[in-house]
């Protein structure tokens, strides 16, 4: 079985044609690679890190996992690499369950902690030991080493390794068995410029062969820059299924906002406030408008006799707009429960 | 790392295509635990320090009981020679179980095993991998030690004429059964380790289950102590050992060494349990 598009069908004059793969791979009697979790939910004695999870995760597409530190992204992939077991729920990962398959790594590809190794084992038996459990050979572990740029370094000690060589010895484990699905979680936290390039290039190559890419990261800048779907996770619940273009695009609309200060802050706030236009106060006294571009707020000061000190435009961030989601997802969440309920849920 | 740099700017962000069939077995993990092991520099020290111990210990006590010979006809008679030129193994044991503990508790120190785990999704096989590989490397190792300090122990307490030969009944069953003691010690560190997952514990609970319910089962009043003594582990296994077992205090050897083998099994089938399920 062969997880790549290499049936005729699949390619028109020479270009991939994405309709023609499902019913390609339907006649092959193969399953779709994909990631398809059901109401999943994972608790550790009374903390809940996964609470009711339900999305899908496709294949030929880079889909990003986002959501702060402590939501449950890892606990999420763990399942998915059946390490953890669901408290309740169900992860199907190629239509069966992660741990009932019989050539793992030709299924699933993951990596966790690429520091995960014994550090006086080298590199290259690293791997071996990894390939001979499902019989692949010297031949591919060679390869692998080579394709990601370990070649000069394989026969050190991996607890040597910078972080950046040990993301790449990690991500050489994921790929050994060429699995139709990978699991990476922050493959880019450390990395130098050259090598979020490369995973970039790597995790899109990946994609483009059809296989389901599923990318982990805490920096919504990160995932903007790779993935093409987004799954958004925060305190361990859904917050967003959407495509990255679709989440920007949402975003956008109130991103601008035009910071002012100048002699008279509270006259210009009264002055600027309208249906329209929102003013805060910012924590150094500066006021933040929303609904007015900055020409008009100094025309108004000006008008007033104002004298502005300082005027500036922010653009939001993507970052900033992840934000504000996840901080919205815990205000929805913690409105109906009483104070003291929501600070025990926090605590992890 | 300045050629290492050089390289990775030039690679092309793409890994081959891998078509040949994949599958999981037992013989497959068991030969990438052999990988494991013999890339563990941890392992072959521990190995080498049992064979030291076994070899060097056994050494010095002959030399030591060739100094201070048995004196009179009832400390002649309770004399053994063998056992006095094997008595390495009782320093060697804790090497063997504390390589066979670290074997495991390493990689979940590490978090290795999760790797170990996603290509094995059963698990089991990783465990019994583990066990299949610590037993041979450990007699691979220590049979060709006891023998030798059997030898250098006999040459030695020849010179009061306090020898004995391989040949005479039980001999080579004791200088084997050394070995296999060994071996069966390392299987119980493992079990211990994949149990309590930390290496402190495993080595604490190893510790305990050799020594301290043998000092225990000592306060027992009268025979007692020697009843419920020749039961727990330690004394059960060395059984095998020992050419002449005293009945009053120890099992018959092979009884014994099934005794042992019982613990060792009782725990990695516990560990088992505790590995097929939940989280890892």
């Amino acid at each position: 079985m062969s997880h790549h598009i290499d049936t005729p069908t699949a390619i028109e004059d020479g270009h991939l044609n994405p309709d023609a793969l499902p019913t390609a791979r339907a006649a092959a009697g193969t399953v779709d690679p994909m990631i398809e979790i059901r109401a999943l939910t994972k608790r550790y004695g009374a903390t809940t890190a996964v609470s009711d999870l339900t999305f899908t995760v496709q294949p030929g597409t880079v889909t990003g996992f986002l959501g702060p530190n402590g939501a449950g992204k890892s606990t999420t992939m763990r399942m998915i690499l059946g390490l953890d077991e669901p408290t309740s729920g169900s992860v199907l990962v190629n239509g069966r369950p992660p741990r009932a398959h019989a050539a793992p790594l030709r299924e699933i590809g993951g990596m966790l902690d690429p520091r995960a190794v014994h550090p006086s084992r080298s590199a290259y038996h690293h791997l071996l030991a990894l390939a001979q459990t499902s019989g692949i050979p010297r031949s591919r572990v060679d390869e692998v080493i080579d394709a990601v740029g370990l070649h000069a370094v394989a026969g050190r000690r991996a607890g040597k390794f910078s972080l950046g060589m040990s993301q790449r010895l990690g991500i050489a484990a994921a790929l050994l068995g060429d699995p139709a699905t990978v699991v990476l979680d922050e493959p880019v936290n450390g990395l130098d410029v050259e090598g979020i390039r490369w995973i970039r290039a790597l995790l899109h190559d990946l994609a483009a062969q059809g296989k389901t890419v599923f990318v982990s990261s805490h920096l919504m800048s990160e995932i903007a820059q790779t993935a093409t779907h987004l799954i958004v996770i925060g305190q361990g619940r859904l917050i967003a299924d959407t495509s990255v273009a679709e989440f920007i695009a949402s975003a956008a609309p109130t991103a601008a906002r035009v910071r002012v200060r100048s002699s008279h802050q509270d006259a210009l706030a009264r002055l600027l406030r309208s249906p329209e236009v929102t003013v805060e106060a910012a924590d150094d006294g500066a006021l933040l408008v929303s609904g007015l571009p900055a020409g008009h707020v100094g025309a108004a000061a000006g008008a007033a006799g104002i004298t502005v000190l300082e005027l500036a435009t922010e653009q939001a961030s993507l970052e900033d707009a992840f934000v504000d989601l996840t901080h919205d997802a815990v205000e929805f969440r913690a409105t109906p429960r009483p104070p003291a309920g929501l600070s025990l849920e926090e605590t992890k | 790392m300045t050629t290492w740099t050089h390289d990775q700017a030039r690679v092309p962000a793409t890994v081959p295509a891998y078509s040949q069939p994949q599958r999981v077995t037992q013989a497959r993990v068991l030969r990438s635990e052999w990988t494991k092991l013999r890339t563990q520099p941890s392992a072959g020290w521990a190995l080498l320090s049992a064979a030291v111990l076994i070899i060097g210990f056994g050494i010095l006590y002959s030399l030591l009981r060739e100094a201070r010979p048995p004196h009179g006809a009832t400390a002649a008679g309770a004399f053994d020679p063998a056992a006095v030129s094997l008595s390495g193994v009782q320093l060697a044991q804790i090497a063997a179980g504390v390589l066979g503990v670290l074997l495991i508790t390493s990689e979940y120190a590490s978090g290795l095993i999760r790797a170990s785990f996603a290509a094995v999704p059963r698990r089991l096989p990783v465990l019994w991998g583990k066990a299949a590989v610590l037993a041979a490397a450990t007699v691979a190792v220590c049979l060709p030690a006891a023998v030798a300090a059997f030898l250098a122990g006999q040459s030695i307490l020849g010179r009061q004429h306090l020898a004995v030969s391989l040949s005479q009944p039980g001999v080579a069953r004791a200088v084997l059964g050394s070995a296999l003691y060994l071996a069966v010690a390392g299987l119980l560190g493992l079990g211990l380790g994949a149990l309590l997952r930390s290496t402190a514990g495993g080595i604490s609970a190893l510790f305990g289950l050799l020594f301290a319910v043998q000092i225990a089962a000592g306060f027992l009043p009268g025979n007692w102590s020697g009843e419920v003594g020749k039961f727990l582990p330690a004394t059960a296994g060395q059984a095998v050992t020992t050419v002449h077992p005293d009945p009053a205090v120890s099992l018959a050897p092979w009884t014994g060494f099934g005794m042992f083998c019982l613990y060792a099994a009782a725990v990695l089938g516990l560990a088992a349990m505790r590995m097929r399920r939940g989280d890892a």
